[in-house]
């Protein structure tokens, strides 16, 4: 690691002024920690901000507001969260390791950089490391690779389970900026795709903090779920991740959320799909011709062609559970 | 061939007065390149830390970027935590913080002053051994031992957190604890002991 100095955040809108262009917040240190011991990441500063930016999860009028400092472990495991959002609960669940979950902030979640490994490894090109140097993985291994939404200039994507829950459940992310208002960013346009510019992986203003996250009330908690393809069964990035809700009166989809992880440069919605199932009877063979509409958004590259078969078998497969949930 | 010899007399004087010269500003050469020095290589930032671990308060002078794993291992000599992959991908570092098990390799010791730190030191009572100790021991919990500590700490917090249903559900929440000589069925049997 490089040096730097360690400060404590001064709490409230005086956080966001105490940092620096070539400083960092710090939360749980999961990722950062991580990056700083490869020299990824390379920050003259960190300011604390683990006892300063709310932790706390409160029921709302119109939903749920989710502190930004809340641990993982500690959102997946709060009644409140398990009763009436259970999706993001199983999803959280399903990524990282009890450790992790019991360190990991849902601020720095979201913001948690690719695992692609070429952007772990120093020694060979990646745009999103080293601006203009070239993509790797469009020519290399890709295996892990994007197969919707990427660019000549980044296939790498987006690591979290949690945010494809939240990106299902249509959730905001209040941040406060460095002119200390408050800002609200629908998740949808949180995070970015690749572009010309993959070294940014989100629409975050620069130094600006994450407060929260807030949900809004959905009547998604009797028929959802997650389900997570990956190469071993517990503590392994997705190969492809789905995040399915229905809403159901009887036996007709009211309405549906369906989300993937694993396929692109930002949490994925499957919006075509989720227009096809309403108004539906929610049976295997509408789930199955639902599947089928992904293929026409998805692109694959040499090494993950896999990824369009097992795509369509997972949704299907994850539609199937929310019936049986 | 006279020609070899035209600049020699230049050469000469040119160079033998230039090391003069810098023969009489040693000092301002040297200060030169320290301040060049600490513009390109950032100097080491210490601090002072009070570090509870295992109940006992400890003040150490540390490093900015020094892991909480290696303030254990290195500073207080408390050398059970194992240092497995450095990464967060194995485990060997778990250890409980305020009574929750965390990974010490990505935690900075800087943001732990003012929490309870326990170890697989502070588990035993004096001689009598932590009941997940014992039963490691007796389940065959373990080969090589290198793990041991992790597994150990992580196999507590498993049953205090009630993730003992189910052989299922213990291997689900234990996955953040790896293994390389396979003890594993060993380790689920003495984390079943103990839950019950």
């Amino acid at each position: 690691m490089k040096p730097f100095n360690f400060i404590k955040a001064a709490g409230g809108t005086q956080t966001v002024k105490q940092k620096k262009r070539t400083g960092r917040f710090i939360a749980g240190g999961t990722n950062l920690v991580d990056l700083m011991k490869k020299h990824i990441e390379q920050p003259e500063e960190l300011i604390d901000i683990s006892g300063s930016v709310p932790a706390s999860i409160g029921k709302k009028a119109a939903g749920i507001r989710i502190g930004a400092m809340a641990r993982n472990s500690v959102v997946a495991t709060n009644p409140d969260i398990i009763a009436a959002y259970p999706l993001l609960s199983k999803a959280i669940l399903a990524g990282a390791s009890p450790q992790i979950r019991n360190m990991a902030s849902t601020g720095g979640n979201m913001l948690q950089r690719t695992r692609c490994p070429y952007f772990y490894d120093p020694t060979l090109p990646c745009n999103k490391r080293n601006p203009g140097t070239g993509c790797s993985a469009l020519t290399g291994d890709n295996r892990m690779s994007a197969i919707v939404g990427w660019s000549e200039n980044c296939v790498a994507v987006h690591p979290s389970d949690m945010c494809v829950a939240l990106a299902a459940l249509d959730a905001n992310v209040i941040i406060t900026g460095k002119d200390q208002l408050t800002k609200t960013i629908p998740f949808k346009n949180f995070h970015r795709l690749p572009g010309n510019t993959p070294e940014q992986d989100n629409n975050l203003p620069a130094d600006a903090l994450i407060t929260a996250v807030e949900i809004p009330g959905n009547a998604f908690q009797k028929n959802c779920f997650y389900l997570k393809l990956r190469d071993r069964d517990s503590y392994a990035f997705a190969l492809i991740s789905v995040a399915a809700a229905l809403h159901l009166n009887g036996t007709t989809i009211v309405s549906a959320r369906l989300a993937s992880g694993g396929v692109a440069h930002k949490p994925w919605r499957w919006y075509s799909v989720e227009q096809f199932l309403e108004g539906k009877q929610a049976n295997a063979q509408v789930f199955q011709q639902a599947a089928t509409l992904v293929q026409k958004e998805i692109k694959t590259l040499p090494h993950n062609v896999y990824k369009a078969t097992m795509l369509q078998g997972a949704i299907e497969v994850a539609l199937q559970n929310c019936l049986n949930a | 061939m006279k020609k070899a010899h035209t600049h020699s007399r230049r050469l000469f004087l040119q160079t033998s007065s230039m090391l003069a010269s810098l023969a009489f500003i040693p000092r301002s050469v040297k200060a030169f390149y320290l301040e060049t020095r600490n513009f390109l290589v950032a100097s080491k930032k210490t601090g002072s830390l009070a570090v509870s671990v295992n109940k006992k308060l400890y003040t150490v002078e540390a490093d900015t970027r020094t892991t909480l794993l290696d303030l254990l291992r290195e500073n207080l000599q408390l050398t059970g935590t194992k240092k497995g992959c450095d990464h967060g991908q194995c485990g060997a570092c778990t250890v409980h913080i305020d009574g929750k098990r965390v990974l010490s390799c990505l935690t900075l010791a800087a943001m732990v002053p003012g929490k309870e730190v326990t170890t697989i030191e502070g588990l035993s009572d004096g001689e009598h051994l932590h009941p997940m100790q014992q039963a490691f021991i007796e389940c065959d919990g373990f080969q090589c031992g290198y793990c041991t500590p992790g597994q150990i700490m992580s196999a507590v917090a498993c049953v205090q957190e009630g993730h003992t249903h189910s052989v299922t559900e213990i291997k689900e929440f234990m996955s953040g604890n790896l293994c390389r000589c396979g003890a594993y069925n060993g380790i689920v049997e003495a984390i079943q002991k103990v839950a019950s």
